[in-house]
């Protein structure tokens, strides 16, 4: 097939990647998408017209050498395309698993333009499946530099900072408040997106190859402070991501059943509490559960939470309730990946847009029990450039919720800022940094991800760890002064 | 791993562990506390730090065994190792020399009180501790707290030993016969106790300072499940406590929020229950 004329290769169809029934699957934590076969991602492979000036790698935060890497796959040379895919990426199984390939690479692939893009993503999940099998390439490193840095955190910033530090011969420590790494990855998204086995398969085969500590349960501003990483290495990176909840400043967000989204991903993802009482850590919902936002953690959230009422329903003949997305913007503005919001809807998550909670009702326990929400209506666009929304007046209207999980984005924790003068942050709390290199206003210390723009996505993070990575080293092997 | 060094059993159901965690050992104060998760299957549960030495690297747990996960860790003797142990998290205890203070423990409140009550005596307070628990066989520390206070007034619900009274009638004596003395009291016990602890120091004005144990993952600010309501708003009790105004608490909601997971605890418990009991079949079957 390898010598197929353009028109020929535009005619093959863009490959659908094999899932879980919706039926079957909201009944299970197990992944939906199944990855493409061998026979299924070669095809897709011969889609790529290999352009001469791709514009994909510009749409990609790690500018991944897509035509390269498609095109081995395309001739069957595996280890080929491995090997390309890991010059810039070291977490493929994660990154064909969760960016948002179609506002990135795929988004500018020429095929766009007139039908449907190469799947990127899904053959980049194809390729880092397969090494996670094979382990064909181990990422190799440099002679020791005698130069030691702490990353803090082991979210998707600091791993692959972390990876490309290793790789350079730099002695790196990565350090963990949670008892287990990958930060978001592990504590946010869940099984069924992003199995736990590939998340800590690429975490312990990057760790192995390039010899990289990882100490779990250190709080950095309790355990230990900055500055006394300072003291220890020669340069610090912060990757501590956006940890800190938000909830509405309605009445009621303090009565039992009313939680954050970072609570109940964590007790399902973290804690496994969705195998309680196997696991020690309970979660529950009940059978009218509203999730206020729509980005990628409202969808997992609700997706998480149509699953324990499926789950609990299961063998009793009870209806097993519902789940709703309560939005204030309509379906246009809404930001989570296009693959969640399409597998939510299939597996029959509600959505209730341009609607607004203002109150939440509790019982005489103190349980949830409604929630008063506004209608909204579209106006002219705000600073995000979405259409602002409004309140309708008198539009109130009152909803039988027995939970509510808030998932209205995060900010960064400010425990690492303790006994850390002269790092400046905005009044966003987010750190100030030199977007090009990384740089805090604090010598020998940088931070990138979303402890830098506020919540955002896993790749935009690896991009910056990369940018961070790539000025760590120029400063540590005396190519630049601070 | 953190390996158990100590185990002491301070009643049937209070058991004292010493856990070797030097970088936890290195920072901790009085007033702080730990998350704790005994294996793979494991929750991560609060505990707050009973007592800490620099030199052996090691941190004093005191539990009661309310639960699943504390009677768990009640069965893990001196050789066992825990799977986490992080810390140390919170604020410290604000210690000054106020003058007169009161140091109130109720039950498993007692070991968490000891450092805040030799802390303020070591900053030259005169200390008034008052230890109370359900019966004698529960109350333990009694030297211990003796020796940190100027006075110990100790009580238990049915009189086995000291007086027969809730720590809240001395404590209300103690404001009546020496007006305006009183500068402070820290209460740590079960949520209702503290309740009434700031019931009763209400009305005179004094300052009172509770630790609260509510339920929560990280214990770093990240999933609010330990939000406690004050007059200002909520609060996290992970990172803006675990020490408030008690005053500005909402009792209620607390209360209320500690009952959440009331059913799934029962089911936990049960299913331990369960297990214990096929395992020591098993065992004399075996033998």
């Amino acid at each position: 097939m390898s010598d197929l004329t353009q028109r020929e290769r535009m005619q093959i169809p863009r490959q659908e990647m094999p899932a879980q029934d919706p039926g079957i699957r909201r009944g299970n934590f197990d992944e939906v998408a199944l990855g493409f076969t061998e026979a299924l991602a070669r095809r897709e492979a011969e889609r790529c017209l290999q352009c001469a000036r791709p514009e994909c790698v510009e749409g990609c935060p790690v500018e991944v050498l897509i035509p390269q890497f498609i095109r081995a796959l395309r001739d069957g040379d595996m280890i080929e395309a491995v090997r390309v895919m890991k010059v810039k990426n070291g977490l493929p199984a994660i990154c064909g698993r969760v960016c948002p390939q179609e506002v990135q690479c795929e988004i500018k692939c020429v095929l766009a333009k007139k039908g449907e893009p190469v799947a990127i993503g899904r053959l980049e999940r194809f390729v880092g499946d397969y090494e996670l099998a094979r382990r064909t390439c181990p990422l190799d490193c440099c002679e020791p530099s005698g130069k030691k840095v702490a990353i803090v955190g082991s979210g998707p910033a600091g791993l692959t900072c972390a990876v490309d530090l290793g790789r350079e011969g730099h002695g790196v420590t990565i350090f963990e408040s949670l008892h287990a790494p990958g930060g978001v990855l592990t504590y946010g998204i869940p099984e069924f997106r992003l199995p736990k086995s590939v998340v800590h398969g690429e975490i312990d085969y990057a760790v192995e190859c390039l010899g990289i500590e990882i100490r779990t349960d250190h709080v950095i501003g309790r355990t230990l402070t900055l500055n006394e990483l300072l003291e220890k290495f020669d340069a610090v990176f912060l990757g501590t991501g956006a940890g800190l909840p938000s909830f509405l400043r309605i009445p009621g967000i303090n009565y039992n059943g009313v939680m954050s989204a970072n609570e109940f991903l964590t007790r399902v993802n973290l804690m496994k509490g969705y195998r309680f009482p196997e696991y020690d850590t309970p979660v529950k919902v009940g059978k009218r559960v509203a999730v206020v936002g729509a980005g990628n953690v409202a969808m997992d959230a609700a997706r998480c939470s149509l699953r324990l009422q499926t789950l609990r329903a299961q063998g009793t003949g009870e209806n097993p309730g519902e789940v709703h997305i309560v939005y204030r913007r309509s379906r246009a503005e809404v930001p989570a990946r296009a693959e969640e919001v399409h597998h939510a809807e299939e597996e029959g998550v509600i959505f209730d847009f341009l609607t607004n909670p203002v109150e939440i009702f509790g019982d005489e326990h103190g349980n949830v029990c409604g929630m008063r929400c506004i209608r909204m209506q579209l106006g002219e666009p705000d600073g995000s450039g979405r259409r602002r929304p409004i309140p309708i007046e008198g539009s109130e209207f009152d909803i039988e919720v027995d939970t509510v999980i808030f998932a209205l984005g995060t900010s960064p924790n400010p425990l690492v800022f303790v006994d850390a003068e002269g790092l400046e942050r905005t009044k966003w709390g987010t750190v100030v940094t030199d977007q090009e290199t990384g740089r805090t206003t604090k010598p020998r210390v940088w931070a990138g991800g979303d402890v830098v723009t506020g919540a955002a996505t896993v790749v935009s993070a690896m991009g910056a760890g990369k940018r961070a990575a790539a000025d760590i080293h120029r400063f540590l092997m005396g190519e630049a002064s601070w | 791993m953190y390996p158990i060094l100590e185990k002491q059993v301070l009643s049937d159901v209070t058991k004292l562990i010493v856990v070797k965690a030097p970088q936890v050992a290195r920072k901790a104060k009085a007033g702080q506390f730990v998350i704790v998760r005994i294996d793979e299957y494991g929750e991560r549960i609060p505990l707050t730090v009973a007592d800490y030495d620099r030199e052996a690297g090691t941190i004093t747990l005191i539990f009661q065994e309310v639960g699943k996960s504390t009677m768990h860790l009640g069965t893990l003797e001196a050789g066992d190792e825990l799977a986490t142990f992080v810390g140390p998290l919170g604020h410290a205890t604000e210690i000054e020399n106020y003058g007169t203070v009161v140091c109130v423990g109720g039950g498993v409140g007692i070991a968490p009180i000891f450092p805040i009550a030799r802390a303020l005596k070591e900053a030259g307070n005169y200390v008034i501790s008052i230890i109370g628990a359900r019966n004698k066989d529960l109350l333990f520390w009694e030297d211990r707290m003796r020796a940190v206070s100027d006075e110990l007034i100790v009580c238990t619900d049915d009189g086995s030993h000291g007086r027969k009274a809730l720590v809240t009638e001395p404590l209300k004596e103690l404001l009546e016969e020496r007006p305006g003395e009183i500068a402070r009291v820290w209460a740590i016990g079960p949520g209702i106790m503290m309740k009434f602890v700031s019931l009763t120091t209400q009305p005179y004005k004094v300052p009172t300072i509770v630790s609260l144990n509510t339920i929560m993952i990280d214990g770093t600010g990240m999933c609010g499940g330990c939000r406690v309501l004050l007059e200002e708003g909520a609060r996290f009790v992970c990172v803006d406590g675990p020490e408030f105004d008690a005053h500005k608490v909402d009792w209620d909601n607390l209360l209320a929020r500690q009952q959440f997971y009331r059913e799934e605890e029962r089911l936990a418990v049960e299913r331990w229950e369960h297990e214990c009991r096929l395992e020591g079949v098993l065992r004399e079957g075996g033998a």
